[in-house]
């Protein structure tokens, strides 16, 4: 299965894993600072800055792209619920 | 004194602005974490220009008739320009849907925040969102010698919140800032009975939690001129309604100096059957002390409340708890300090769990699990030793402790993993 690696800046903790994962799999394990309210792509909690790698995220879809619209997210920054790993590096921190 | 607000008629606070809210007296808990020992208002207010009329906020939707009754005897729907939203919250909104259909022509002035709450109030109604306008600090309503200044306020104690300056007059109309639930229908503070507990009560309970948020919107509101704060709920402060502005700066500020300011502090929490967790406890800091930066407090839970506890929680960059596992469970000491923290802001903080355990051992998942649920980030895994720690054991709390200090401090060394390795 093809492997990409995920940083959590904040912590220092880069971790690989299956493409495909979501961030939410991956953050809370390793306790980096993404925190989660809601869990379904809505309340916007985890709002996540990508630093760098956006593009080896699958792009948001049309709720997860309403939803950063709504909030007013700046560019680069993804819901760590809903943002899914496929391949390649990326690097995130909290918002 | 005489009651302001015993008839259906609006009350005059300065020449052509009017509150047109509702009392509720016989309301004795609010959202369920509050108690209300005599009621509150909703206070809903009507400001009227040369070119227009603008209705700030409205009010609970069963106490719309009186709503309706308030605003008619000042203003005809027509003459509604403007509709200002502070606070999307049902108990400031639940008249809105009606108002909107009464005056159609209004336009809706509001937080960025509040746009998507808006669309959800109105989805029962099937009603098409009205002509809605964003609006931040600056930005201004001309209302025909009347300017309403907007004041973006957020997270008092909704994302939505902000206040609305009405810059003539010298009023602030601030939402839930500087409200309380007290009902009384002389309505100015200088006039109801004493509020004053009540004022800090709902401080307490609705703002705390949002305490940087609160010193943001202090210091906006602090330059303005201000003759009357007409709050979202409870008196109208007319009388020095600047001592309030400062006393929620107060509030909003740690009491005493922090002696520990210049550097991170951990507090480790502990409750211990026969010695062991405490021993755990005791190691678990002397290792975080080691480390440079640091400032370690230890507690016994068996000790103290959970009110004093929710002081030290608010205060502390990181949180350890230590319990025993009794019947596949944390011990109650510990739910109820984790279950007392909806006052206050945890969120980003970090957090730890470590406990000696006869048979099974849960205690220390089952607090990791509720941390992370209060928005704690958990970096390091927490520690389980059976029974009685030995002095390997022991060493393994102090390293334990020595990680977090460096968790906490930025010190951590980068580490790569691999998934198939984490729990």
């Amino acid at each position: 299965m093809p492997k990409a690696k995920v940083t959590f800046e904040d912590i220092g903790v880069s971790v690989t894993v299956p493409a495909g994962t979501r961030l939410i799999e991956v953050s809370e394990k390793v306790g980096a600072g993404i925190t989660y309210g809601c869990r379904e792509g809505e309340c916007c909690t985890c709002l996540t800055k990508v630093v760098s790698g956006a593009e080896n995220l699958a792009p948001p879809s049309i709720l997860e792209d309403q939803v950063l619209k709504d909030n007013l997210a700046p560019r680069n920054h993804r819901l760590a619920c809903q943002a899914q790993i496929i391949g390649g590096e990326i690097v995130v921190k909290p918002a | 004194m005489p009651a302001a607000a015993l008839t259906d008629q609006a009350v005059e606070l300065a020449p052509g602005v009017h509150w047109v809210g509702a009392l509720d007296p016989h309301l004795r808990n609010f959202d369920i974490i509050l108690k209300t020992a005599n009621g509150t208002t909703y206070n809903s207010y009507v400001v009227r220009g040369e070119n227009g009329v603008a209705v700030i906020d409205t009010v609970k939707e069963n106490f719309a008739d009186v709503f309706f009754q308030r605003l008619e005897s000042v203003a005809s729907y027509d003459e509604i320009t403007t509709i200002v939203l502070n606070h999307l919250e049902p108990d400031h909104s639940g008249a809105l849907p009606e108002l909107l259909k009464r005056a159609p022509q209004a336009r809706v002035y509001l937080s960025s925040r509040a746009q998507m709450m808006l669309k959800a109030l109105l989805k029962p109604s099937g009603e098409k969102p009205p002509e809605y306008i964003p609006v931040t600090t600056g930005d201004t309503v001309d209302l025909g010698g009347r300017t309403l200044h907007f004041l973006h306020t957020p997270y008092l104690h909704w994302p939505d919140t902000q206040c609305t300056y009405l810059v003539e007059e010298g009023i602030l109309f601030s939402g839930d800032v500087f409200g309380c639930h007290f009902c009384d229908a002389r309505l100015f503070n200088d006039s109801v009975g004493d509020f004053r507990f009540s004022f800090e009560y709902y401080y307490a309970h609705i703002m705390r939690p949002f305490r940087e948020n609160v010193l943001d919107a202090v210091a906006l509101i602090e330059p303005l001129e201000l003759n009357l704060i007409a709050p979202a709920h409870g008196p109208f402060l007319r009388h020095q309604p600047r001592d309030y502005v400062h006393r929620y700066r107060e509030l909003a500020t740690p009491r005493l100096f922090n002696e520990a300011r210049s550097e991170k502090t951990l507090v480790v929490f502990y409750i211990s059957a026969y010695g062991n967790t405490r021993r755990m406890a005791e190691a678990l800091a002397a290792g975080a002390e080691a480390i440079g930066g640091v400032r370690v407090s230890l507690y016994d839970l068996e000790g103290g409340e959970s009110g004093i506890f929710t002081d030290l929680i608010e205060e502390a960059d990181g949180l350890a708890f230590g319990s025993p596992t009794i019947n596949a469970d944390a011990v109650k000491p510990i739910w109820d300090v984790l279950s007392s923290l909806t006052t206050v802001n945890v969120k980003g903080k970090l957090g730890a769990a470590f406990g000696s355990y006869g048979w099974s051992g849960e205690a220390v998942r089952l607090i990791e699990d509720r941390l992370r649920g209060l928005k704690l980030r958990v970096p390091v895994e927490g520690l389980r030793i059976k029974l009685v720690p030995d002095a390997g054991e022991l060493e393994q709390c102090r390293d334990l402790g020595e990680l977090l200090a460096r968790h906490l401090t930025g010190k951590v060394e980068h580490r790569e993993i691999d998934m198939a390795a984490l729990a």
